[in-house]
């Protein structure tokens, strides 16, 4: 474990002209992106493209009674009208259930919905036509007939035996329900000082990428093929589901993914207007293309959190923690997400809740329950806002209760730097952490002692400031114990192949994907850095199943760290591979020899011998010339996969410092820091930028972001004037620093950092917001923190 | 979301713009900035047959003045309102205010006739004009009609305007000696609509107000000019007097509830932008409630 700075030191022996690790380089997509020269699936024009609307349900739940098509087949442009009974022809339904969360039920889904619509939002019929516009025309011309159902709206009822059930095959409307239990929990609050026993309330939002979801699937009837264009952080996942349900073998899907405008785990899943699109391609044997407006985005990308969680701690006046106690509750829409399911971000809850803190006493309950809304699933940082604002909310009062400033709360419970490996009360196991470097350096850099000083002699001024801090550890690089455990085709593992051109250039094939975080660039610099040449010579090639090796893709803050560590392993291989050719082209031994700046050099005095371009066209065209035996191998492949830890940990801890008008309910941001762990660093721009951008989706989270849904489950707030994503002009700085704990599963020492901002950028904020208004006595604990809230913990109003 | 087919036409004249709207009259809409018509045609909330582009009429377009009035024409851009020299000079209230609407890329194409013609209750510019006396200038078939502002905003995106007419330019007598004036307005954030806002301008003699006019948005279902105002002029103002302003303003508002605020809330706002407002205006930190600036 080093401070950022030794990092580089710490890399030293990769530290030579081409040692990209752990410097900042400019991505080598941008020129393309910002030229405008991008290839999202909108810029695709295939000949014979239909595009496909579709007509969605007004009602949260309705029987659908009849649709009239008639008048809307004669429209101009009308390519076709399809029902869901048609298209079930062509797709069959798919259930989102895992076997590793024991007893999650979920009921079939069909790509259109046939004789019931669920959410309002769920397509009813699928209007495809020459244009967009002319399909929208046409789609106010079909005539749905529906009888209204009860609709299920409120997780808090949604298991009364009064209300309503919405899949009756399954009885009740329990998706999912965990327990766990560990430690003496009533004892260690029998022997605490103070409990400290509140709800905390988590709004219902969702992702709002720049690009919405957009598919061009394209059946060729001749060749009995599938290509799916499509804006997935998961193309083989997108290949295996599309081929099961279409009746196809995998060979006969493609799934191409180019630029990807943003997913944060929106596009991470399975939609079934998505499913539809690739139907509709087979139905109607030509190219369809559907891309998603924004009210759509709004009804039907997933949306996440929505939870109502009970938090409990036990506290000796010493500051000690003595248990955590949670019962969660959740609602997810009627149907389970496909293919990895709904309750993850429940079962992340009770996974890491308390995961900072020694205490081993630890007892939760969650339960996750269909809701006639939209569908509910995994988006950025995956139950860890409401795992740390949980935890880090709870620690904070229990130290208000005993009078203990929050930062020596925490140093006297986080698990010391020097106690790895070990397990968190849930049963997580960690390698390395460094919960006190990290808090130790946050302090150093937001000069604590100074803001409290400050906070005071404000606070007689009236003017009412807060400090929040929240520690926190996140789920990184994921092994088969994931999904692939629980019977889901997501593959765990990547690949990488490396492969010397004619000229001496590197191409790179990755089965991780890039929207946004940069997989390009970390992938060309550590390809760059273990072969000794320069990036400018390294082409990286991701997204299409055709053409790259097997994996998962970009999800879970795993490119890095598993897609990374396969790069650097086939480079391994591929750079031996070149010194033996380039050994017996010299007449030396392969140990003699080192490969800097793209040339083959002496190991010793670094005198270039041979460039790789000249190697490269020995061994492509004169390979007479080589000596007897020699089978150049300028290709190479590696994959790799995490195995000794189901999960590589990370952690940080964040800040917030701000200020809130108590008369108005208006809280400004004015400063925000993050201390992180992820390992090595590869690209500190890159990872400084996740992170921010990270902080800025959980800032949303505290102070914006809602899906508000009325009771009769209409949501309300579809647009962008509505629903209030993060803008810049309320964002404060944000400083961020690091410390460095490698993996030691890799040997690259990356984890992951995409999603650390998201974990504890909430939490820090209300933390700040209760610690500002503690001369009034009141605290909040529902997110987002809006004036009406505040001002009405006030009293105000 | 794409809009309903149209018909479109581009006018070269004020008098080629009335005849298109005398003949498609309520089927016809005018295209300004096109910032609040787009976005109602493209979620197909309205769906015109006739689209009449106001573009190219350079003539409602600048800023001119002559004498004690300040005339604005109905396509000048929010962005060019913000830049104006004259209007820095003589409504420096509206300069303030317009910072306030939308972001830079809506305020280079939005144009102050458009927000007018379109009435958002939440809008900063109506709520300015009644805080500035403005007379609103409209064109129909039967020629010109001067409309103060204060009868101009009849409803939720209503106004006096008939289907026929165009709003062509609005009139400000320019800023008296010694005036001042206070522009706040509580949103979520900068750019958005506002929650509760106040557009106020002011004579202030020696101390006490000569003149107050609080032109308050979003407090109702079109702008307010507060008779709270009556409660503050020619009197010395002490906290109790502002707390009667502020009871006086209460009776006043109507507020809607929408998923930002309750009515109580937007009372509640009105008053503190009410006591902060007389406090700024008349240099008293005295009288402002919550934290000093
Ligand atoms: C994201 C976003 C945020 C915004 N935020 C704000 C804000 O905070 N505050 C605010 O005030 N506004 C805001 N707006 C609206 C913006 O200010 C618009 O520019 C303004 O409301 C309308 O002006 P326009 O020129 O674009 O009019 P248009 O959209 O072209 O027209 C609006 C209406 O007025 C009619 N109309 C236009 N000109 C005339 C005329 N000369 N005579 C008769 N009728 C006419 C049109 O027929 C139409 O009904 C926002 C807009 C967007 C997209």
């Amino acid at each position: 474990m080093t401070d950022a700075p030794e990092t580089r030191d710490a890399l030293s022996a990769l530290d030579r002209p081409n040692s990209y690790i752990g410097k900042t380089m400019p991505r080598p997509n941008l020129d393309r992106l910002m030229q405008g020269r991008g290839l999202y699936v909108s810029d695709i024009e295939l000949p014979r493209m239909g595009h496909v609307v579709f007509l969605r349900s007004p009602h949260a739940h309705a029987k659908i009674t009849g649709i009239n098509a008639l008048a809307a087949r004669q429209l101009p442009g009308v390519i076709a009208v399809v029902t869901g009974q048609e298209l079930a022809t062509v797709i069959t339904p798919w259930v989102g259930v895992l076997s590793h969360l024991k007893g999650l039920k979920s009921a079939p889904q069909s790509a259109i919905a046939i004789d019931r619509a669920c959410w309002q939002g769920e397509a009813v019929a699928a209007i495809v036509a020459t244009s967009r516009a002319a399909a929208e025309d046409a789609a106010e011309q079909v005539s749905v007939g529906y009888d209204e159902l009860d609709a299920v709206t409120d997780m808090r009822t949604a298991l009364d035996p009064t209300t309503s059930v919405i899949h009756a095959s399954l009885g009740d409307n329990l998706a999912f329900e965990r327990h766990h239990d560990a430690g003496a929990v009533e004892d260690a609050f029998a022997a605490s000082d103070e409990v400290v026993d509140v709800e905390f309330i988590f709004g219902r939002h969702t992702g709002v990428t720049l690009e919405p979801r957009s598919v061009v699937a394209d059946w060729n009837a001749a060749e009995a093929r599938l290509t799916i264009y499509q804006g997935t952080q998961a193309p083989h996942m997108v290949q295996n589901i599309a081929a099961l349900h279409l009746g196809l073998q995998e060979a006969q899907v493609r799934v191409v993914c180019k630029d990807v405008g943003g997913s944060f785990g929106i596009k991470v899943h399975i939609y079934a207007d998505e499913m539809a699109t690739y139907a509709l391609s087979k139905l109607l044997r030509r190219p369809i293309k559907f891309v998603a407006d924004r009210v759509e985005s709004f009804n039907t990308d997933i949306h996440a959190r929505d939870h109502r969680c009970r938090g409990r701690i036990g506290v000796k006046r010493n500051g000690t923690i003595m248990a955590f106690e949670i019962d969660d509750l959740t609602g997810i829409g009627p149907y389970s997400m496909y293919p990895r399911t709904s309750a993850i971000e429940a079962n992340q809850v009770v996974n890491l809740v308390g995961g900072p803190y020694v205490t081993r006493n630890y007892r939760a309950r969650a339960r996750v329950v269909f809701q006639n809304k939209n569908v509910m699933c995994q988006y950025r940082a995956v139950g860890h806002p409401i795992a740390c604002s949980v935890t880090e909310g709870l620690v904070d009062l229990a130290a208000m209760k005993i009078g203990m400033d929050p930062v020596e709360i925490r140093r006297r419970n986080l698990i010391a730097d020097d106690a790895y490996p070990c397990a968190s009360p849930s049963g997580l196991r960690f390698e390395q952490l460094s919960h006190h470097a990290a808090l130790a350096k946050l302090i150093r850099m937001m000069d604590y002692d100074v803001l409290r000083a400050e906070q005071a002699a404000l606070r007689a001024r009236n003017i009412h400031r807060g400090i929040g801090i929240a520690s926190f550890i996140e789920v990184t690089n994921p092994s088969a114990a994931f999904y692939g455990v629980g019977g889901a085709k997501i593959s765990s593992q990547d690949g990488v192949t490396v492969r010397l051109d004619a000229q001496g250039a590197v191409i790179c094939q990755t089965s991780i994907t890039e929207q946004g975080q940069g997989s390009e660039s970390l992938t060309a610099q550590i390809v760059g850095s273990v072969l000794g040449v320069s990036m400018d010579r390294v082409r990286v090639i991701l997204g299409d199943t055709d053409n790259t090796p097997y994996g998962g893709g970009t999800w879970a803050s795993r490119g890095a760290g598993i897609g990374g560590e396969a790069a650097l392993q086939a480079t391994k291989v591929l750079r031996r591979n070149i010194l033996d050719v380039a050994a017996a082209i010299l007449q030396m031994t392969p140990g003699e020899l080192d490969i800097v700046n793209n040339n083959v050099v002496n190991a010793g005095d670094g005198t270039s011998r041979i460039e790789l371009g000249e190697l490269a066209r020995i061994v492509y065209f004169r390979p007479d010339t080589l000596p007897p035996g020699i089978q150049p191998e300028l290709m190479a492949t590696r994959h790799f996969v995490p195995r000794a830890y189901p999960f590589a940990f990370t952690n940080g801890v964040q800040a917030s410092w701000l200020e809130v008008d108590t008369e108005t309910g208006f809280v400004k941001l004015l400063k925000h820091w993050v201390v992180e762990d992820c390992g090595t660093i590869i690209n500190p721009q890159l990872v400084d930028e996740q992170i921010r951008g990270g902080v800025v989706q959980g800032l949303g989270a505290a102070l914006f972001e809602k899906c508000v849904y009325d009771e009769r489950g209409q949501l309300t707030n579809a647009s962008m004037a509505d629903y209030l994503v993060p803008m810049s002009g309320e964002m404060p700085d944000i400083d961020i620093g690091h410390v460095v704990s490698p993996t030691l599963e890799s040997e690259l020492g990356a984890k992951g950092a995409g999603e650390a901002g998201t974990a504890g950028a909430a939490a820090a904020v209300t933390n700040a917001v209760n610690d500002a208004l503690r001369p009034f006595g009141t605290i909040v604990t529902e997110i987002p923190l809006t004036p009406q809230i505040i001002l009405t913990a006030l009293g105000r109003i | 979301m794409k809009a309903s087919a149209f018909a479109y036409a581009r006018p070269t004249s004020v008098a080629n713009a009335l005849e298109l709207l005398a003949t498609h009259g309520d089927k016809a809409k005018v295209l300004s900035g096109g910032q609040s018509l787009m976005p109602a045609m493209n979620l197909r909330l309205i769906s015109p047959e006739f689209i009449v582009d106001i573009g190219e009429l350079a003539e409602l377009r600048g800023i001119v003045v002559k004498g004690d009035v300040l005339t604005i024409g109905a396509l000048t851009r929010h962005a060019d309102v913000l830049k104006s020299p004259e209007v820095a000079a003589h409504a420096p209230l509206l300069r303030d205010a317009t910072a306030h609407v939308a972001h830079p890329a809506i305020r280079n194409r939005g144009t102050l006739g458009g927000s007018l013609a379109h009435a958002d209750p939440a809008s900063e510019l109506p709520a300015c004009m009644m805080a500035l006396e403005a007379t609103i200038i409209v064109c129909g078939p039967r020629g010109e009609r001067r409309i103060p502002a204060q009868e101009f905003f009849t409803g939720i995106y209503e106004t006096g305007l008939s289907p026929q007419e165009l709003l062509v330019a609005v009139e400000l007598p320019v800023a008296r000696k010694r005036s001042s004036h206070f522009f706040h307005e509580f949103a979520r954030r900068h750019g958005d609509y506002a929650i509760v806002g106040l557009a106020a301008q002011s004579i202030v003699v020696d101390g006490y107000f000569t003149d107050l006019r609080l032109g308050f948005f979003a407090v109702g279902d079109r702008p307010l000019l507060a008779n709270a105002a009556g409660e503050l002029v020619n009197v010395p103002v002490t906290p109790e007097r502002l707390t009667k302003a502020a009871a006086v303003l209460s009776d006043e508002l109507d507020p809607q509830e929408d998923q930002q605020a309750t009515p109580a809330m937007r009372r509640h706002l009105a008053k503190v932008l009410l006591s902060r407002c007389v406090s700024t205006l008349l240099s008293r930190p005295d009288l402002r409630s919550g934290a000093p600036e």
